[in-house]
């Protein structure tokens, strides 16, 4: 019996069996099914580490977490998003949008201190996200406009907009030294100069750079920084809890007196801040933003979210899975790019991931609740 | 059956009444209450009155009234005639979310529950204790939640294995206390309850019952809506029937029985 039926629908058999089905499940079975994005997360990694060389390196596993980074940030929002039984499409191009707009703000500032372009750019980029936001949080939440097709508009209108701002080739900023927030370490050796942080050790030039070492590139500073308050809102605040209840049963929700406009419209808020925070990410990596710079990593960051346990149907999901989930499409695309196989298959590798994360859902409702 | 005179001229004439307790005021005290959808007038100048520590039913063959009458008593609907007073004073109930401001507590036939959230959660969904997370951030007090809501279970002789667990995983029976805890935690002073068996297996029909009871010996006044006789007998201290949106009976369920009562609700 699924868990599906234990609901009011078949009265006898729930009293009969219900004892039954909270009990049954193994709690090893249970676990495993809770843990599986883990626990397929390890066993990516010991595959690749046997097959791939040069996998299995601090090094590689760095570049592997300042790779996702953007896909990431990405992700934290929509899984709000998500539990609350919506969508958010224009994630993708709002982040495009972002990346664009800054830097056309940052490169018009070209000549100012360092900090003020990144301050100002940080700033344009926190608009496009709160208005972007706005949009959607007032289609969806107040305008009752079902979120596919709300968003479906705003991703049209930034991607349009994107296109217009930056007439189509990539906006590229030519001030120096911006490239280190995007690029840069925490920490950096270098077996003569020292350890140093947030630099190169002074005195390292030419082709002694090449020996240099960095530790905890500032892509994975970041990343950390806005999963932990993502974590800490969804998982320990009252908004969080609300989220929740709004994607379990929004009539219930409504009821219990929680503000059901109001806490979608922060929920399409946050999304689109953090879209417009990888596009933030992406300019600093890239030195520059595009329009069509998240395009193909909207659906990557559903498909982390998905591979993370978060139930599309809503109620369900964690920040925490969202970053396994992103984790497991990283360490895919790393470990074929290392094995030489055609990236395209990447594709074709993250899509059997996320059927596999589908049905290992069902097969969860089917075994224990 | 006892005959008395009527405490009002209501829409009908004069209808069997019992005797209600002197020198109490009523919980909830509704005059002329009357609700018109268009043309049709689904409650026509009710009265109806609930006393402290009373179970009353509320029966009534379908679109006789009694949802309507107990929607504006809820929130859901606004009269367009009458008053309703709550321990004598005169309030206005324009919303569910005032209602329940007030101490009117419902539990609706479809819960109102999120499944996906464990019953303490469920016990204080809108009304979350703030705590500390990590020790310095603002956060939620689950472990004050986790605790009081198992105090009100256990109160209530209700047995949920883990309060963590989505309700979705409980049966129909410990669904329907967890929404009954609810209530109860937040000191319902009229609790409303639509069909509260009609979905359940016997075992936990009795459970619910019991439940009742329970509230009962609480001093908690409980109106029960409900189309199966034996629940209204076995919990009811009195039943309020309606027919064709007016009251056409009030009666002790000690006075009553089943076909007589059938009998005045298809008149």
């Amino acid at each position: 019996m699924s868990a599906k039926s234990t609901s009011l629908s078949s009265p006898a058999q729930d009293a009969a069996t219900m004892q039954d089905e909270v009990l049954a499940p193994s709690n090893l079975v249970a676990f495993a099914g809770r843990m599986w994005a883990v626990l397929f997360l390890i066993a990516l990694i010991v595959f690749f580490s046997i097959t791939a060389p040069g996998f299995f390196d601090l090094f590689n596993f760095q570049a592997v977490g300042a790779n996702m980074a953007v896909l990431l940030v990405l992700g934290l929002g929509q899984t709000f998003v998500i539990i609350s039984a919506g969508i958010d499409l224009s994630t993708g191009f709002v982040m495009g949008l972002s990346s664009v707009a800054s830097a056309i703000v940052m490169q018009a500032l070209t000549g100012y201190p360092l900090p003020v372009i990144i301050l100002l750019g940080l700033m344009t980029t926190l608009f496009i996200g709160l208005a972007a936001g706005a949009v959607n949080g007032v289609l969806v939440a107040y305008m009752r406009v079902p979120p596919f097709i709300a968003t479906l508009g705003t991703l049209s209108i930034a991607e349009g907009v994107a296109y217009v701002l930056s007439g189509g080739p990539p906006v590229s900023i030519s001030t120096r030294g911006l490239g280190f927030f995007g690029n840069g370490f925490l920490a950096y050796f270098h077996p003569e100069a020292g350890v140093s942080f947030l630099a190169m050790p002074s005195g390292v030039t030419g082709t002694a750079v090449r020996d240099v070492l960095g530790f905890f590139p500032l892509q994975v500073v970041y990343i950390v920084i806005l999963a932990s308050f993502c974590g800490w809102l969804l998982g320990s605040t009252r908004f969080g809890r609300h989220v929740y209840a709004v994607g379990g049963n929004p009539k219930a929700a409504s009821r219990a007196g929680i503000p059901l406009g109001w806490t979608l419209f922060k929920i399409y808020v946050l999304c689109a801040v953090s879209a417009s925070l990888a596009g933030f990410l992406y300019v600093l990596r890239f030195n520059g933003g595009v329009a069509n710079a998240g395009d193909a990593l909207m659906l990557s960051s559903v498909a982390a979210i998905a591979i993370g346990g978060a139930s599309m149907l809503g109620g369900q999901g964690r920040i925490l899975g969202t970053v396994v989930g992103a984790l497991v499409i990283a360490v895919i695309q790393n470990g074929l790019v290392i094995l030489g196989i055609d990236p395209f298959w990447q594709y074709v590798a993250v899509g059997a991931v996320i059927i596999m994360a589908v049905l290992v859902d069902q097969a969860k409702g089917r075994f224990f609740p | 059956m006892t005959m008395l005179a009527p405490h009002s001229a209501s829409g009908a004439a004069s209808i069997p009444q019992a005797p209600h307790p002197e020198g109490l005021t009523p919980v909830l005290r509704c005059r002329k209450i009357t609700k018109r959808f268009g043309g049709l007038v689904a409650v026509d100048q009710v009265d109806f009155d609930v006393y402290p520590g009373e179970t009353v039913a509320l029966l009534g063959d379908n679109g006789a009234g009694k949802s309507t009458l107990i929607q504006t008593v809820a929130g859901v609907h606004r009269p367009d005639g009458g008053t309703i007073e709550l321990d004598g004073k005169e309030v206005d109930i324009p919303s569910p979310l005032q209602a329940r401001d007030l101490g009117i507590e419902t539990v609706f036939q479809d819960l109102a529950l999120c499944d996906n959230l464990g019953a303490a959660e469920n016990i204080f969904l809108g009304r979350e204790v703030p705590g500390k997370a990590y020790g310095c951030l603002p956060g939620l007090n689950n472990a004050r939640m986790r605790s009081e809501a198992k105090a009100v279970l256990s109160e209530l002789h209700i047995n949920i294995r883990n309060l963590e667990a989505p309700v979705r995983t409980l049966s129909g029976g410990q669904r329907q206390a967890t929404a009954i805890a609810r209530a109860v935690y937040w000191k319902a002073k009229l609790m409303i309850m639509d069909e509260p068996t009609a979905a359940l297996g016997v075992p936990e029909q009795k459970k619910v019952l019991s439940l009742i009871e329970t509230l009962k010996s609480r001093g908690v006044p409980v109106i029960i809506i409900s189309h199966n006789m034996q629940d209204v007998f076995e919990v009811a201290d009195r039943l309020f029937i309606m027919r064709r949106g007016r009251a056409v009976a009030d009666l002790r369920a000690a006075d009553t029985n089943a076909n007589e009562v059938v009998r005045l609700m298809v008149g």
